[in-house]
């Protein structure tokens, strides 16, 4: 790896921020990335908030990984989200390994990374540390927010704090708390990565032996997640791994277990174990309902937003229900939502596939809204 | 746009809130939007047509009146609006009494069973009517709970249901619907605008 992590654009977050589980920081890295152009109006910036493992590298050229950004197969120029027409801003989230203050950020005062010295964050704590971002960046009122998964938990929760801060909102295959089931695959997760050897109790950064298999592991179970029975069965059925019949071992014969292999072992190259167990807690910790006296519908209580819910019908993982609980919500407190299932057998993952229905969808939401929120000022 | 969305844009005054249930593609609330600056929104079973309503910036969720209208508080739309739907229910008086819950006041229009042309149809034939407003043969029609503009009426009554105004449409023309002129009137129009509260 060529490109350095402190490289990254980043902003310097002086004011001090006071995090839900009471410590606070300051003077910390939020790094980012924009792409397109911010108009002289300043009316067509849309902020995209990232997924459990994603990054400020939405699109073109991740330049830590060499591959396309995650989401190029929506954001980009002549895409659905348009850069030829809109200013995309992405940040890195707190916690996060990708050049924002995380857990493997260095301790000034003991000159070691803080390991799990590093403060518990939550969603609420990600998304103020982001709006600082915007500030610096001197926007007032964004377009749009845009987040899949966890980001769409940091979507609704930007909303429920900072209500005048955007004319419309795209939460996708989001959920506005984790269920029983949620938590349980995140703490999978966890528990491979904290029962590898080198984990050792997040102390690993000196000797650069990092729990690679612990994480791998947890990577595995996590995609298993994020696709669907049928989407499975059709790509991967009872396929052999080159080769013509079983070899009575336990390497990968199956497909499918070679697959899982090489996703685990590809994440470990860019992903921080630490950040992983940080960040999924994050997720679980976020639960919507309970900051607000009257449940969920308060925290949608006299907004202006204008809200598009998505979800895909093969989703187990954050299924439709997830998201009809945030309509039923958004419209008890009479907020102006439109909702859509997309058919799909691609499960969770649809959001960051080529999925046309999706992408006609969202482009046609966001363009007709740029109009009026254009004429809006 | 026809006819009937035409008078029952007449029927709403601008700026009220609106939702349109089973609101197709959208032309009705895209036209209260544009003309009469109304706060419309839609709810729509037909996946095709909720993507092409949310590709026009509308605020239309996906989802089925019959059983997801319990989301919205009471009174919190102005006017809804059923057009041609009603007799599409599995329970029609729930869905109504719903309607009346979440709204000031409703309006609903229904495909009139007792239009001349039908009754004629049955009577010289002895076959289910095929007319423009009920364009389904009996094995493939939407509509389990068809009925006559006088039915509704006394419908309504029965249920103590308070009616506003009734207006007849037939081809281009329409007409004001009243008690006296009930009987006439559910022979000669083709479909039935009720405003109720």
């Amino acid at each position: 790896m060529d490109y350095k992590i402190e490289n990254t654009n980043q902003i310097i977050v002086t004011k001090p921020l006071e995090l839900d589980c009471g410590q606070t920081i300051k003077d910390f890295p939020i790094a980012y990335e924009t792409y397109g152009e911010l108009n002289e109006k300043k009316n067509n910036a849309i902020l995209i908030f990232h997924a459990l493992t994603g990054d400020q590298f939405v699109s073109g050229n991740n330049p830590i990984t060499n591959k396309e950004g995650w989401w190029t197969t929506t954001v980009g120029p002549g895409k659905a989200v348009d850069t030829n027409k809109y200013f995309i801003i992405c940040a890195n989230v707190l916690g996060g390994c990708m050049g924002s203050f995380g857990p493997k950020s260095i301790n000034k005062e003991k000159n070691e990374p803080y390991g799990l010295n590093f403060p518990v964050i939550t969603i609420k704590d990600m998304v103020r540390a982001q709006e600082t971002l915007l500030e610096q960046l001197g926007i007032k009122k964004l377009l749009s927010v845009l987040g899949g998964s966890m980001g769409g938990m940091q979507l609704l929760q930007f909303c429920a704090l900072y209500p005048e801060k955007t004319f419309s909102a795209i939460p996708i295959a989001a959920t506005a708390s984790h269920n029983a089931q949620q938590i349980a695959l995140n703490e999978l997760a966890r528990q491979a990565i904290m029962s590898d050897p080198l984990w050792n109790k997040g102390n690993y950064y000196q000797d650069s032996k990092i729990p690679k298999n612990g994480l791998a592991v947890a990577r595995m179970a996590a995609h298993i997640t994020y696709m669907s029975d049928k989407g499975l069965q059709e790509k991967f059925g009872r396929k052999l791994q080159e080769k013509k019949d079983y070899e009575f071992t336990f390497d990968a014969d199956f497909q499918i277990e070679s697959y899982l292999r090489h996703q685990g072992k590809v994440f470990v190259e860019r992903f921080d174990a630490n950040s992983y167990l940080y960040i999924s807690r994050a997720m679980d910790y976020f639960d919507l309902a309970k900051q607000f006296k009257s449940g969920l519908s308060g925290a949608f209580q006299n907004h202006k937003t204008k809200f598009l819910i998505v979800s895909f019908s093969s989703d187990w993982l954050y299924p439709t229900k997830n998201s009809k609980e945030i309509v039923i919500a958004l419209n008890a407190s009479g907020a102006n939502v439109a909702f859509a299932e997309i058919k799909t057998d691609r499960g969770h993952d649809s959001f960051l596939l080529d999925e046309s229905e999706f992408l006609k969808t969202i482009k046609g939401f966001l363009d007709s809204n740029f109009e009026i929120f254009k004429n809006e000022k | 746009m026809k006819n009937e969305f035409k008078i029952i844009s007449n029927l709403l005054p601008s700026q009220s809130r609106v939702l349109d249930v089973g609101c197709g593609d959208g032309t009705l609330i895209q036209a209260l939007i544009n003309e009469k600056n109304i706060d419309a929104r839609g709810i729509e079973l037909g996946k095709n047509n909720v993507k092409e309503c949310i590709s026009k910036g509308l605020s239309v969720i996906e989802g089925n009146a019959e059983t997801e209208l319990g989301q919205f508080p009471d009174k919190a739309f102005n006017f809804v609006i059923l057009s041609q739907t009603l007799q599409a229910f599995y329970q029609p008086e729930n869905v109504l009494d719903q309607l009346l819950r979440i709204s000031h006041r409703v309006i609903v229009s229904i495909p009139n069973f007792g239009y001349w042309q039908i009754r004629a149809k049955l009577l010289f034939f002895g076959k289910m009517p095929l007319t423009k407003s009920l364009p389904y043969s009996w094995y493939d029609t939407p509509n389990l709970h068809m009925c006559s503009i006088k039915d509704f009426y006394q419908f309504c009554e029965k249920k103590k249901i308070k009616i506003d105004r009734v207006i007849g449409i037939n081809g281009e023309k329409t007409s004001s619907i009243h008690r006296a002129n009930l009987e006439i009137k559910n022979l000669l129009s083709e479909v039935g605008i009720f405003l109720v509260s």
